[in-house]
């Protein structure tokens, strides 16, 4: 019990790191996300073709190769950041995938009809997707999104093996001190709780605020 | 390919699009160009780099390592099933006490992440590398598959359960013969796709230092005889890692193709298998 008391500072810290990343690495998911599903739905073949090799090549790829290749690799280009950076880097674009497909379904959602009705009024595009498509694809992508944003944060634990404060890391301190292992580990396991309770907190709310009454 | 989005183009629309996908793929072109050129210009493709590979003693390294994500991958696979078959089973009990504990186990595993759970067993209980690994893959993707079970059970019609209890027969012989065939079979889609969250998730051996595949790439990487080759062994590995996760994909798809069309299944809603494969960590059904 008094692991946690004793050494409130390094979870803290720990704590802080994770949601750190999370906070990131949801930001970077969400736009480079939401740019590879415009991509997806462009009348532009080309951009077509990469949002689709991006999501497949992501999608299939196991997220501590990303951190490996991210990591260890890009170092080699030359490119030297903080640590926190890359994982975010990694965790934000592998993200970025599943969300990606989730927004690229939401507007799929949307009725061809909502569509040909806003432009038959005489919409213009931005009108059409501004006032019609996008509000509605809005509300059936809430739900989808919030369990991506609770799997990424639940993934962030990776980053602790390679070298960036975050909570799974604080174990290892702990351990050498000699503090009891298990509750070294409930402790990790509530944090990773609270984090992941918040996110779905904060998504009950919007999907309560704007999603599709069901 | 219709969308709410745009309707059939016209033909001044068409030339503009034409332009826009001339631009497009000139800046993607670039990008690549730009890529290849960094990897050029950093030495990356010296065979300095690449003469590890030639070696046969790197090849079996490289093939053990696969062998043994192999076999943490059918090792974490069946014991899931199995975990997830006896979960499912005690949420669907009668036995309120038998039923709120599975509930419980389910959904602490699945708020867990993972690799909590991996190295909890390894650090704290002084276990193996690779039974560690297979007992956290087994602990989470069982748990996700047993809701999994439990919904294609459900979504079975009720009138084919009325009709087994009304011809007699037992809840278990109800369960056995007449809910769980059709349950897994519309089910399979979302089975298969949890299962390859799971051989993704094999790679977490790594940082548990399990001898998998990652873990050879990481040894020829880190070897300074051949100048640290870890763009090489990224572009040797990944390549396969996403070659084998794609291949339990597309066979998620055909299942559910398959599955659409039989007889078996028409009264059924088969689970869709696109998004083809969940993100590791979403506990979604």
């Amino acid at each position: 019990m008094d692991v946690l008391t004793d050494n409130f500072s390094l979870y803290g810290k720990g704590f802080l790191g994770t949601v750190e990343l999370t906070v990131y690495a949801s930001l970077l998911a969400l736009a480079v996300g939401i740019l590879m599903a415009a991509f997806r739905v462009a009348p532009v073949a080309s951009l077509r073709a990469f949002g689709t090799a991006w999501v497949t090549v992501l999608r299939n790829t196991p997220l501590t190769l990303l951190f490996f290749a991210v990591m260890l690799g890009l170092p080699r280009f030359g490119l030297v950041l903080p640590f926190t950076t890359f994982a975010v880097l990694a965790l934000g674009c592998y993200t970025s995938a599943f969300i990606c497909e989730a927004v690229r379904s939401g507007i799929n959602t949307v009725p061809v009809g909502q569509g040909e009705a806003a432009r038959s009024l005489g919409m213009t595009f931005e009108q059409t997707l501004g006032a019609v498509v996008l509000p509605q694809a809005f509300r059936s992508v809430i739900p989808p999104i919030g369990s991506t944003l609770i799997a990424l944060a639940k993934n962030s634990a990776i980053a602790g093996s390679f070298s960036v404060t975050e909570l799974l890391g604080t174990y290892k301190p702990l351990n050498e001190m000699g503090y009891s292992i298990i509750w070294t580990f409930i402790w990790i396991a509530v944090g990773y709780l609270i984090v992941t309770l918040a996110i779905s907190a904060i998504f009950a709310v919007l999907e309560k605020r704007w999603g599709v009454p069901r | 390919m219709t969308t709410a989005l745009y309707d059939v183009a016209g033909p001044r629309t068409r030339r503009r699009h034409r332009i826009y996908g001339v631009a497009a793929t000139a800046v993607l072109l670039a990008l690549i160009a730009w890529v290849v050129y960094l990897l050029v210009d950093t030495g990356q493709f010296a065979a300095e780099k690449w003469a590890p590979f030639t070696y046969k003693g790197i090849q079996e390294l490289l093939l053990r390592g696969l062998a043994n994500t192999l076999k943490a991958f059918a090792l974490a696979a069946v014991f899931s099933l199995v975990l997830g078959a006896v979960l499912a089973a005690g949420r669907l009990s009668e036995h309120r006490p038998v039923r709120w504990l599975s509930t419980l186990v389910v959904e602490f595993f699945r708020a867990m992440p993972v690799l909590v759970m991996i190295f909890f067993v390894f650090v704290a209980l002084k276990v193996q590398p690779l039974p560690a690994l297979v007992t956290g893959l087994t602990l989470y993707n069982g748990s996700v598959l047993a809701e999994v079970f439990r919904a294609g059970v459900n979504a079975v019609d009720r009138g084919q359960r009325e009709a087994a209890y009304s011809l007699g027969m037992r809840k278990t012989a109800v369960m056995t013969y007449v809910l769980v065939p059709q349950g897994v079979r519309a089910m399979l889609p979302a089975i298969i796709s949890q299962l390859v969250v799971a051989l993704k998730d094999t790679s977490l051996g790594f940082l548990i230092t399990y001898e998998e595949f990652l873990h050879a790439g990481k040894l020829i990487a880190s070897n300074l005889d051949y100048d640290l080759p870890f763009i090489p062994v990224v572009m040797v590995i990944s390549p396969i890692y996403i070659g084998m996760c794609m291949l339990l994909s597309w066979f998620a798809n055909w299942v559910a193709k398959r599955e659409r069309r039989s007889v078996k299944t028409g009264q059924m809603t088969v689970a869709a298998a696109e998004p083809a494969a969940p993100m590791p960590g979403d506990t979604r059904t």
